[in-house]
């Protein structure tokens, strides 16, 4: 589904991925995992095609097609969904407004007749259920005075509402106390497909434990320096970064 | 007198009505008249150097002439100004077609007891010591060149009036239809609001430009709040695109009143709003809530001032801009405190958002604290759009044309969520949905 060859790209004059190779195949869950400013963000950014990321080399291929060719619309309505770090505050704008506005912009794309109000609320229903929202939140300001739950959350009932086909979860656990983990968690792992592949992000290894993945890359210094099962996570949770980072230099 | 090429056609308009006065006019009115065209000519229109004016220069209007409009109003239909208007149709209102009052759209309905709304001419008639104490008593001709200029002319207008704990339980409409059509015409608004105590209502003045054409309106409100008025007050402005619109809102708060005035401005070539409010008594409070949207060539000048003069009053003040294209607009926010104003409450806040690289905004607040036990705070941006915001809506799959135009109408809706009338507020929304959406 998501063919990554020898990516590179820099933020100003600083490069930051140094050549990402990756491959995810469809109905896999990918984690990946890494110290501060390893770069794990840009990726995410990389992917989703934020402005301010400059690709030097390499290709990213999905279902096929050329995704860096793509505006960050397009790559939306082809399916790629990014679940923010730091969602977006948009007062004056209510989640159910904008959410509606953003699949029927998806359905146009796949030629699918759009939902009036009514469809939508009645299809928003099952949605809120799964992360545990109740419609009084979904009618608020998008994410407006949300706690990191609520917000994180609320990016989760994005992800269901708009169906994606990759989904990119930029340390959705950061900042979340442990219900709101596992509330998180839940919607993620109901939200699992044999079609949809998701790339999981994250700084500690305790998401992993409820939202198991197939595979663990390792991210340090731009580059993806060791992948295995999820008893990778366990060790490094154990030894540390600095275990990696030793091992590495000792390779170089 | 400095009476100035500028202001020569006003002096000899003067002149001109003085002399072809048909009517009987009372000999208050005329010194009341002769003494506003004599701080006009005395004043002048105001310049750049002038520090009020300072960002807006009135030469378009100073250099053009105007006729009065006379009594054949233009044809005017309906269906050119109800729905445009965004009033209620079966609600009160008095409609005003260049400036004069035109009973044959007008409709009043069954008023409450105590609710009097009428036309300025009747009410001189009707109520002339009322009239005589309270015409000009707040609007200082003295000081204020387009004030001065609309006493001088002053004849047509509307009286809104409630006696002591009267309610007028639906919103009151006042029209104000320049067709824009001929002769450029000016035309001289008057109106006069009387809030007796403990009194309810809220009034619409909304001023609309047809055609296209050139015109002057320039009008003045006195507002006069009664001790615990509760008294919400709506300036709704659409003016043509070649359309000057000088306004000034005067309001004299007494202890416990109340004040709501909210000021929408849609369009218009050269537009000056001046607001300036008086609290004037212990725990009275105003809200001023303001919306300026322009683009192409526009020039929107939004200038308030609000004095706080007894203690323990509040005023809170959000004013919000759009502009696009090479509109310049201006806000200029002045609150003063006087010595004896403890306790004062006032927060101001005026927020630009910029669509292009061409417009540009002044924003000035202005506060001089005289008291020491206060809590006052200003603050105000301007900015483009939120790059994280655009980002964000993208990244869900919408377009940047629409993306954009969402966080347009956001920007503007926590002002209009403000309006206490349902179907204004409903009629505003598709305004701005129609407006951002047509990009």
């Amino acid at each position: 589904m998501l063919e990554i060859k020898g990516l590179r790209a820099k933020v100003g004059n600083k490069e930051i991925l140094r050549g990402i190779d990756l491959h995810i195949g469809s109905g896999e869950v990918h984690a990946i995992m890494g110290p501060n400013g390893s770069g794990k963000s840009t990726l995410a950014h990389v992917l989703s095609g934020r402005e301010n990321y400059e690709v030097t080399n390499g290709s990213v291929t999905y279902l096929g097609k050329d995704l860096l060719a793509m505006s960050p619309e397009v790559r939306a309505r082809e399916g790629v969904f990014l679940a923010f770090q730091y969602p977006v505050e948009i007062p004056g704008v209510s989640t159910t407004y904008f959410l509606k506005a953003a699949l029927n912009a998806v359905r146009k794309h796949r030629g699918l007749d759009e939902l009036d109000a009514m469809e939508f609320l009645a299809l928003i229903k099952d949605k809120l259920k799964l992360v545990e929202m109740d419609q009084v939140l979904a009618n608020r300001p998008l994410n407006e005075g949300f706690s990191g739950g609520e917000k994180k959350r609320n990016e989760i009932l994005q992800m269901a509402v708009l169906d994606p086909t990759l989904a990119l979860l930029d340390e959705t656990d950061s900042g979340l106390d442990i219900d709101a983990l596992r509330v998180v968690a839940k919607g993620v792992n109901a939200l699992r497909r044999s079609d949809r592949a998701m790339l999981v992000i994250t700084h500690y290894q305790r998401l992993l434990d409820y939202i198991v993945p197939d595979f663990i890359h390792v991210l340090y210094d731009g580059r993806i320096v060791k992948s295995g099962t999820k008893e990778l996570a366990l060790e490094l949770e154990s030894k540390g970064y600095d275990w990696l980072k030793s091992e590495v230099a000792a390779v170089h | 007198m400095i009476a100035t090429e500028s202001t020569e056609q006003y002096l000899a308009a003067y002149k001109q009505a003085r002399s072809h006065a048909a009517k009987r006019v009372p000999a208050w009115l005329s010194e009341l008249r002769d003494a506003g065209l004599a701080s006009f000519a005395a004043l002048g229109f105001p310049t750049l150097k002038n520090e009020d004016w300072k960002y807006t220069s009135v030469e378009p209007i100073a250099a053009q002439n105007f006729a009065r409009a006379n009594g054949e109003a233009p044809r005017v239909r309906a269906s050119d100004f109800v729905a445009p208007s965004m009033i209620d149709p079966a609600a009160p209102r008095l409609v005003f077609v260049n400036g004069i009052y035109t009973p044959e759209w007008s409709q009043t309905g069954t008023l409450e007891q105590g609710v009097v709304v009428t036309s300025l001419g009747d009410f001189i008639k009707a109520e002339e010591p009322t009239a005589v104490a309270s015409l000009g008593r707040y609007a200082s001709a003295q000081s204020q060149p387009f004030v001065a200029l609309n006493t001088a002319f002053l004849e047509d207008g509307a009286v809104v009036s409630l006696g002591a704990g009267c309610r007028a339980a639906r919103p009151i409409y006042l029209v104000f239809v320049s067709t824009g059509a001929g002769p450029p015409v000016v035309s001289y608004p008057r109106m006069l609001i009387l809030l007796g105590a403990g009194s309810e209502a809220k009034i619409v003045e909304s001023y609309l430009g047809l055609g296209g054409g050139r015109y002057f309106c320039n009008a003045v409100t006195e507002l006069v709040g009664g001790p615990d008025c509760v008294i919400e007050h709506y300036r709704l402005q659409q003016d043509s695109d070649a359309g000057f619109h000088v306004s000034a809102l005067v309001a004299n708060l007494e202890r416990g009143s109340q004040l709501t005035a909210h000021a929408v401005s849609l369009s218009g070539a050269l537009v000056r709003n001046n607001v300036r409010v008086t609290l004037n008594g212990e725990g009275a409070g105003c809200v001023l809530n303001g919306l300026y949207l322009a683009d192409g060539n526009q020039h929107i000048d939004n200038f308030t001032e609000i004095e706080h003069v007894k203690p323990r009053a509040s005023s809170l003040e959000l004013y919000k801009g759009i502009l696009g294209g090479r509109a310049h607009a201006v806000f200029n926010g002045k609150i003063v405190v006087h010595k004896d104003a403890q306790k004062t409450n006032a927060r101001q806040t005026n927020k630009n958002l910029l669509l292009s690289a061409d417009a540009v905004v002044n924003t000035k607040p202005q506060l001089e604290i005289y008291a020491d036990d206060v809590k006052c705070s200003h603050g105000s941006t301007i900015g483009q759009m939120d790059g994280d915001a655009l980002f964000y809506l993208r990244s869900r799959g919408l377009g940047v044309d629409e993306a954009k135009n969402l966080l347009s109408f956001a920007f503007a809706s926590d002002v209009v969520g403000r309006l206490n009338i349902e179907c204004l507020r409903a009629r505003l929304d598709d305004y701005l949905v129609a407006r951002f959406g047509r990009r």
